[in-house]
């Protein structure tokens, strides 16, 4: 048991990585990289985000969307699967505003720093992702604790390396044009190119 | 050698501010610093007085290749021969051969000099397109950015060839170069400022590009439809026979990319570097002590079905990229870690990486290549976090 976890675990951190097998939550992913601490709380915020909505999503989907989930309720014939989408994103919604409100009371720095980009985890595509493939994929509950804290940690993993990358880069001399966005995507390509070193392994 | 350069000296003054071939100064300077010592001296402080400059590290490096390379050109003979010899023909079935048998090279694998000469033939081109392709994109970005062409480009072009197959088509040699100096390189600004090491990027590119003519058991020996498995393959399928002795894989006569076969001429070229300072032993003594920790590891676990469990260090130490990649892939002082502490913890993180790879990853069972560019990504956080333990240590030492 504990071994099919690892196996998860390891598989959603570096073999199915979020940002560098799938490309998904590019827009934080870009934009919040350019310091490694503000990097770092952001991947934080996605690990916990990550970790509750996963296996909350989860337990909506088995108890109330699934195809004759309402059976105790007397409704065997009932299935409420196209609410998904609606359902996952509310969620989502509700947990990012719960932590913006911690972190604005706690870590008001970190608050501060990542600006309208935490609000915007809402629609971070990671975060969706993450609830669709636990769907898609039709982990239990536990698979889902599991996948929801190992893709948040991948995503985390990614960001923070790219962050380390962008503040070496500071002494690039990168042609005009490229510099910002552009010289990002390309080493967001050469990262996910050495991320295939992962593509491949059987758990 | 006067004449030499008084002749250049006459030229300087089309090249510099105001001359007819402005545009072309990089190319002159080049051409100049190459052939003798630049006479430029910094004017204010501070003054490095050392005559190491990157110049003669880049030369020391391709001087500590030099072994390696004379054991890709009769290795990559030797397997053309031998082969030749095993299934009874008289021609190699390609350009290749044709020359060689025009030039009147007998196709003899204990001929020594023929075997080189025949190695010859097929690493010259490669490395001549090389230094074409990847030459005319830093001369071109030299001349547009107005930055210096830099010898770094030497021991790119020659690493390149030296981690491809011999028997790789010459158009894929110019892509892969082309987007290592230009994607790997240039766009970050050149020599000292690339994030990843070109040779690795290009070989990376073609790998996952051209998959067919890099990877397999089609492409390691020089002669056509000739198939040999190189040794790390062979161990990881129970099919393929496997009959290398740990002393032909130590010498280099296995089939395998053109200048990884060799251990022996890696470990001189490993000492060059580590006496005269430029390799860094501290990430090839961690690279190994990361393989050794976790060849045992996989060898303690043991597996029923794969049997790449059971190799031992001393074989993976042997096959495969790994002491060539230690020896001057890891090692480059650009894209390695930079702090001392962080140099131990970035060849660990290699050496584990890379028999992790061999023995669990089927689908790259060379995986010594990425390993080290995945070990070049974490480098700059390796490097951060040393650099904060540090300032927090010190910190707390101040607390009064």
């Amino acid at each position: 048991m504990f071994e099919h976890y690892l196996s998860l675990f390891v598989k959603s951190v570096f073999i199915e990585n979020m940002a560098l097998a799938f490309f998904l939550g590019m827009c934080t992913f870009m934009a919040i990289s350019k310091k490694v601490d503000t990097a770092f709380g952001l991947g934080i915020a996605v690990i916990f985000v990550q970790l509750i909505t996963v296996p909350v999503n989860n337990l909506i989907y088995t108890h109330v969307l699934q195809e004759g989930a309402l059976a105790w309720a007397g409704l065997p014939d009932v299935d409420l699967t196209f609410l998904g989408l609606i359902t996952y994103i509310g969620v989502i919604a509700a947990m990012v505003q719960i932590l913006e409100m911690i972190l604005d009371r706690f870590v008001p720095s970190l608050y501060n720093s990542l600006g309208i980009f935490l609000p915007l985890i809402t629609v971070n595509c990671a975060i969706l992702g993450g609830s669709l493939f636990m769907v898609e994929r039709s982990y239990n509950f536990g698979e889902s604790v599991v996948y929801g804290f190992g893709s948040g940690f991948g995503w985390a993993l990614a960001i923070v390396l790219l962050a380390g990358i962008r503040e070496k880069m500071k002494y690039s001399n990168v042609p005009k044009g490229l510099r910002g966005l552009g010289i990002t995507f390309i080493t967001a390509g050469l990262m996910a190119i050495a991320f295939m070193l992962f593509s491949g392994i059987q758990l | 050698m006067k004449f030499l350069r008084n002749f250049l000296d006459k030229q300087e003054k089309h090249f510099v501010k105001g001359g007819k071939l402005e545009k072309f100064f990089p190319l002159f300077e080049a051409i100049d610093t190459f052939l003798y010592t630049p006479s430029t001296v910094t004017l204010k402080a501070s003054h490095v007085r050392d005559s190491l400059d990157l110049k003669r590290m880049m030369l020391t490096v391709v001087v500590a290749l030099i072994p390696a390379t004379l054991m890709a050109f009769y290795n990559t003979g030797l397997q053309a021969n031998l082969a030749l010899e095993a299934v009874g023909g008289s021609s190699l079935g390609n350009w290749q051969g044709g020359l060689a048998a025009s030039l009147g090279i007998p196709f003899d694998s204990s001929n020594i000099l023929a075997n080189m000469l025949l190695g010859l033939i097929y690493f010259l081109p490669i490395y001549i397109v090389t230094l074409a392709a990847g030459g005319f994109w830093e001369v071109l970005f030299a001349i547009v950015r107005k930055h210096e062409v830099n010898e770094g480009f030497f021991v790119t072009s020659l690493l390149f060839p030296l981690i491809l197959p011999p028997t790789i088509p010459l158009w894929q040699v110019a892509i892969g170069i082309s987007f290592g100096v230009v994607i790997g390189k240039e766009i970050y600004g050149g020599v000292g400022m690339n994030i990843l090491n070109p040779a690795l990027v290009s070989r990376a590119f073609l790998f996952f590009a051209y998959p067919g003519q890099i990877s397999g058991d089609k492409v390691w020996v020089a002669v056509d439809g000739v198939s040999k498995a190189t040794p790390l393959a062979a161990m990881a399928d129970p099919n393929i026979p496997f009959n290398f002795s740990w002393s032909n894989a130590f010498f280099g006569t296995i089939p395998g990319s053109m200048g990884e076969t060799s251990t022996l001429a890696i470990l001189i070229g490993a000492l060059i570097l580590i006496y005269t300072g430029i390799g860094s032993w501290r990430t090839m003594l961690s690279v190994v002590i990361g393989m050794v920790g976790m060849a045992l590891f996989f060898n303690f676990v043991g597996s029923g079905t794969n049997p790449m469990f059971a190799v031992t260090p001393a074989w993976h130490f042997v096959v495969g990229g790994f002491a060539f990649g230690t020896v001057f892939m890891a090692t480059d002082p650009v894209t390695s870690a930079m702090t001392i502490k962080g140099k131990y913890y970035y060849g660990l993180l290699i050496g584990i990486l890379v028999v992790l790879i061999r023995v669990v990853n089927p689908a790259f069972p060379e995986g010594m290549m990425l390993a080290i560019l995945f070990g070049n990504i974490t480098a700059p956080i390796i490097d951060k976090l040393v650099i904060n333990a540090n300032i927090k240590r010190r910190q707390l030492r101040n607390v009064v």
